[in-house]
């Protein structure tokens, strides 16, 4: 039997703003417990909301970057239900007249093949506090500085046929959210968070399957892990004469198991009802039109821009210009050499900041200092080998390239008086292996020079510059022949 | 003394006829001597209120007067008030003090006046007799068997036994009018959205305003002009200049049309109440009125559509009161369910109960349509009931409340009955309109109230019309027999 | 439309509000008779009728992005029923 996977994504993003959503209240990160939540985030009584406006324009500026129609009069609603996290018990939402219609999403497979994805809508909503679990003497503790932060979540149909494709997707989102600077797309902080509804079908058949959401998921990996295991967990249960069963589950990352959280059964009656608090929220097309104007460089742009004016393939462009902080860090780095900028981020530095598990914007190098690095190595100042020690150095907050080159006496012998030199040193040095070079058939002889070369290295300590070395050397010693 | 008006009041203090902090004392006296009998105030701010008519007195000789300065008045329950316990006649929150001031709160300080304490109210506002408060019921100062009419019960019966010249009140569903027609006081409910709700406990977000409760419309006026202001924390708060509510009141109401609505006047009125309004009508078509019978023909919806909205946006909004971050909380919750159900089991009473059920009821899954959508669709079409009478009318007039104050318990265990009280009013409630009651008469030595409801933003019309009234009668002046 | 018991009872679990016995019988009633007021609405014509959420023609006034609140943890928490280490704490809860 061929099984057919359809998944459709909700992403809830944290918009950028400095206040909420609706109170004056900061979003900033990393907050003592409750040193952020005013007296509307609390809802202490007698307290009412008003909307940022900011949170609209960003809501806004989305809806315009994926082609989508823009509501000229949209809504709050409340959406009830009791958790110690929702000070309310309810939550500020949009349901019948969000601020974002239906739009699409290109997105760009490995090999090659594009798609659209379509989004069904996206709103406005708050985010809820946050519930710790270490003991408080068997007790939960309450923080509800993330109370009342804007989000905008965004529903796609379920158009995805493939953990590849959701992955793609999502990556794609992200491009757009942190280039437009309406999110800055940090997953380990939760700017950025993914529920992934996924159901399995016959191939070829045109019904769906019952699906399942697993949510939360704040890594494309974990996203893609976790699609896995569900839709195996589905085809087995079904072939096994099971039938699968609506509800919500977690998955673990670090465990890579994935659990039921609750049956969507037993779900909330969530009484939606026009929030009576606010009123309709309404935006002529000038306003839109002049958001518009002011749209920021969309990734598709960039990446078509990145291929013109840097000569970057397709394949790197798409890489560097996904991320919006990426292709920011690329264009500083490559002032001096943006072909060797894109192979030292893709290369290098990408590997050190997985390894760490840190985010571009907190590299330790920057990429004013990776450009500096890539012009000692474009004049000629260091090799590559040295320039690897460089970055390492850099890495490790050793300063500057060139301070770094300088305190370690790093930079490459390309004198040419001084290669000539060690070239006459050692042919002089090494009469037998100039004799079997001599004798050698033409086709050996490339291998040979290897020796040579060696030696050089040996006596410059690796500082002499490889390529002048071989072209000094190739000279003298075809003059031998 | 307790028988001057606000006004007076003003007027003896810029004279120097008294000092603010010996009216402050007379009314804290009678506050303590009387209340006892009424039971109308839940907090009573004594040393604070001292101190600051001491300060009055103090900026008033030095030339730094404010408009309300070293004047006594009361907040409603409702409003919140900042280190002063504010608790909506509720054991929910029968220990919170709340660390922020409502707007009306803050302009009435701002102003200068005196807060001499916290009035009793029914239960989160909902009621119409003041027989809910979890601090007991309010008795009406013209007989103390009966109800003084709720949920305002408190500010009404204060102003009425001249515990305080005038108090602050709210008005969701005639919360306002109804009691200030049972104790025989003028009462104003501003058109929705002029008075801001910030720091005023919810009720229903979008049926609820604060306004003044005084024995005159003049005290009214000058009450509104400091209640009412364009407040950008509350988003339901409407950006209008607001005018000096006392400068029109000397408009001659020669030519004024009174839109009489038939349906206001079937059965179900008591007659007594009938003939007093109808003496009244006749009072105004002396000062030069015009009668003109309107029909207002989805009146029969209000209260069927009011106990759908008002229960629904109630629902929600109290589902605050959870114990978490203030107000009551039950002992040795075993776990977070056990907390919710214990502590709004206990901390709510009977009334609030059964209309966060009935609001739950009509907002949920299979029932929202029927119930609530359906009670906004007939929202709409009441409103457009006053919107057209309006291009025929001035002013809209009938009877508060269908009968004088009753006794209490009279409406026993049948909620509905209880419902019925508010059928005059409600409607202005879910069509935002200003409306206002003002004392016309006497039933069995017990007051009965006269209706007037505005057009939009008509507050000065309405004032001007009840000035004019009180000029020529003496209903406002009367006193409850026996009052000391 | 007649309203029973367990229709209270469901509702009550909905709005978080323990019942007690000796009361769920009349409440039971109470508001059944509330609901039978309120099916009056259902003899009215309201076709092609919008409904009304807010009284007022007015639309949403929106506020500019900039924190205006300060850190008043201190006053909010001396009201609040239980609180350690600047959190509010409930019974555990399992997610």
């Amino acid at each position: 039997m061929q099984w057919e996977t359809v998944i459709g994504l909700e992403v809830h993003l944290q918009l950028a703003t400095k206040s909420k959503i609706f109170s004056g209240a900061s979003t900033a990160f990393g907050a003592e417990p409750n040193t952020q939540a005013c007296a509307i985030d609390l809802a202490m009584p007698g307290t009412l909301p008003v909307p940022n406006e900011q949170a609209f324009r960003d809501a806004i500026m989305f809806g315009l970057a994926i082609d989508a129609d823009i509501a000229h009069t949209s809504m709050f609603e409340r959406k009830n239900y009791f958790y110690p996290d929702l000070p309310k018990a309810y939550q500020t939402t949009q349901l019948e007249k969000p601020i974002v219609g239906r739009g699409h999403v290109e997105i760009e497979l490995a090999d090659g093949s594009k798609k659209s994805i379509r989004i069904h809508h996206a709103h406005l909503e708050e985010d809820a506090g946050k519930s710790l679990h270490e003991d408080f003497h068997g007790m939960s503790g309450i923080d509800l500085n993330r109370a009342g932060t804007p989000l905008i979540e965004i529903v796609s149909e379920p158009d995805l046929r493939s953990a590849e494709e959701a992955v793609a997707f999502a990556r794609k989102l992200h491009s757009i959210v942190t280039s437009l600077g309406i999110c800055d797309g940090n997953m380990s902080q939760g700017s950025m968070r993914f529920d992934v509804n996924i159901s399995v079908r016959p191939a070829g058949s045109d019904t769906f399957g019952t699906r399942t959401e697993t949510k939360n998921l704040n890594s494309f990996k974990f996203m893609e892990d976790a699609i896995a295991l569900e839709v195996e967990r589905q085809i087995d249960l079904i072939e096994d004469g099971g039938k699968v069963i609506q509800e919500t589950r977690l998955y673990n990352g670090d465990t890579k198991k994935a659990r039921s959280m609750r049956s969507k059964e037993e779900a909330n009656d969530y009484r939606y009802f026009p929030c009576p608090d606010l009123l309709p929220i309404v935006f002529d097309d000038d306003y839109i039109e002049q958001i518009r104007q002011t749209l920021p460089e969309l990734p598709d742009a960039r990446r078509d821009r990145f291929m013109e004016q840097y000569g970057l393939s397709h394949y790197d462009a798409n890489i560097i210009s996904g991320d919006a902080n990426v292709a920011r860090y690329f264009e500083t780095a490559a002032d001096s050499d943006a072909k060797l900028a894109a192979n030292w981020i893709m290369g290098e530095l990408s590997a050190r900041l997985n390894a760490d598990d840190m985010a571009i914007q907190d590299s330790p190098v920057s990429a004013e200092q990776l450009a500096g690095m890539i012009a000692r190595l474009k004049d000629g100042t260091i090799s590559s080998k040295m320039a690897k020690e460089v970055f390492d150095a850099m890495w490790d907050g050793e300063g500057d390239a060139d301070s770094i080159i300088e305190a370690r006496g790093l930079k490459q012998v390309s004198d040419s008086g001084a290669i000539e030199a060690m070239v006459d040193d050692v042919i002089a040095n090494s009469p037998q292996q100039v004799e079997n070079y001599r004798t050698a058939d033409e086709a050996k002889r490339p291998k040979m020079l290897g020796y040579f070369v060696g030696q050089i290295m040996k006596a410059s300590k690796g500082q002499a510059n490889p390529q002048q070395v071989n072209e000094v050397l190739l000279k003298k010693l075809n003059e031998l022949l | 003394m307790h028988n001057k008006t606000l006004a007076d009041i003003i007027v003896g203090l810029n004279n120097g006829d008294f000092s603010s902090v010996e009216v402050t004392q007379h009314f804290l006296g009678r506050i303590k001597a009387m209340d006892g009998q009424y039971n109308s105030f839940v907090t009573v701010t004594e040393d604070a209120a001292l101190a600051k008519a001491a300060a009055a007195d103090q900026l008033r000789a030095s030339g730094n007067s404010t408009v309300l300065c070293g004047v006594p008045i009361a907040h409603k329950d409702i409003f919140c008030t900042n280190g002063v316990r504010t608790s909506c006649g509720s054991k929910m929150l029968d220990n919170f003090v709340p660390p922020y001031d409502a707007t009306v709160v803050d302009n009435f300080s701002r102003a200068g006046a005196i807060v001499l304490g916290k009035t009793n109210m029914d239960e989160f506002a909902m009621g119409s007799s003041n027989e809910t408060s979890y601090y007991g019921p309010v008795k009406n100062p013209w007989d103390t068997n009966c109800v003084p009419g709720g949920s305002s019960g408190g500010s009404a019966a204060a102003v009425a036994a001249r515990l305080t010249p005038a108090a602050t009140a709210t008005d969701t569903g005639g919360s306002i009018r109804q009691p200030a027609a049972l104790c025989g006081i003028t009462g104003l409910k501003p058109t929705y959205g002029r008075v801001s709700r910030w720091g005023m406990i919810a009720f229903a977000s979008s049926l609820d305003q604060g306004g003044p409760m005084a024995r005159t419309a003049e005290d009214c006026a000058l009450m509104l002009n400091t209640m009412a202001n364009f407040d950008p924390k509350d988003s339901t708060s409407i950006d209008r200049p607001v005018p000096d509510y006392t400068a029109e009141l000397q408009n001659s109401l020669q030519g004024l049309k009174i839109g009489v609505p038939k349906e206001y006047f079937s059965e179900g009125l008591n007659s007594g109440t009938e003939q007093a309004v109808r003496d009244a009508l006749a009072e105004y078509e002396k000062l030069g009125a015009q009668l003109v019978e309107i029909s207002l023909p989805h009146s029969h919806l209000a209260v069927p559509a009011y106990y759908v909205i008002a229960p629904a946006e109630a629902s929600a909004n109290l589902s605050r009161f959870d114990g978490v971050r203030y107000g009551y909380r039950c002992e040795d919750p075993k776990d977070l369910r056990d907390l919710y159900m214990r502590t709004r089991g206990e901390g709510f009473g009977d009334e609030v109960k059964r209309r966060i059920l009935v609001g739950a009821y009509c907002l949920s899954a299979g029932y929202y349509d029927a119930y609530y959508r359906k009670a906004q669709q007939v929202r709409r079409l009441i409103k457009q009931d006053f919107v057209d009478a309006f291009k025929e009318v001035d002013v809209i007039m009938g009877p508060t409340s269908p009968s004088p104050a009753f006794a209490f318990g009279a409406k026993g265990n049948d909620p509905v009955a209880m419902y019925l009280e508010d059928i005059y009013t409600i409607a202005t409630n879910l069509a935002g309109l200003p409306g206002m009651s003002v004392p016309c008469g006497l039933v069995d030595n017990k007051p009965v109230g006269l209706q007037i409801i505005g057009d939009y933003f008509d507050e000065d019309l309405m004032l001007n019309v009840a000035h004019q009234f009180q000029q020529a009668t003496d209903w406002h002046q009367r006193t409850p027999e026996g009052l000391e | 439309m007649t309203i029973e018991r367990a229709d209270i009872e469901k509702l009550a679990e909905l709005a978080r509000i323990e019942l007690n016995e000796a009361t769920i019988t009349e409440t039971t009633r109470s508001i059944a008779d509330v609901l039978a007021l309120v099916d009056q609405l259902q003899a009215a014509d309201t076709d092609g009728v919008e409904p009304m959420a807010h009284p007022t023609d007015a639309v949403q006034r929106l506020r500019p992005d900039e924190v205006t609140e300060t850190n008043q943890r201190e006053a909010f928490q001396a009201i609040a029923p239980a609180t350690e280490e600047g959190l509010y704490l409930v019974p555990k809860v399992i997610e």
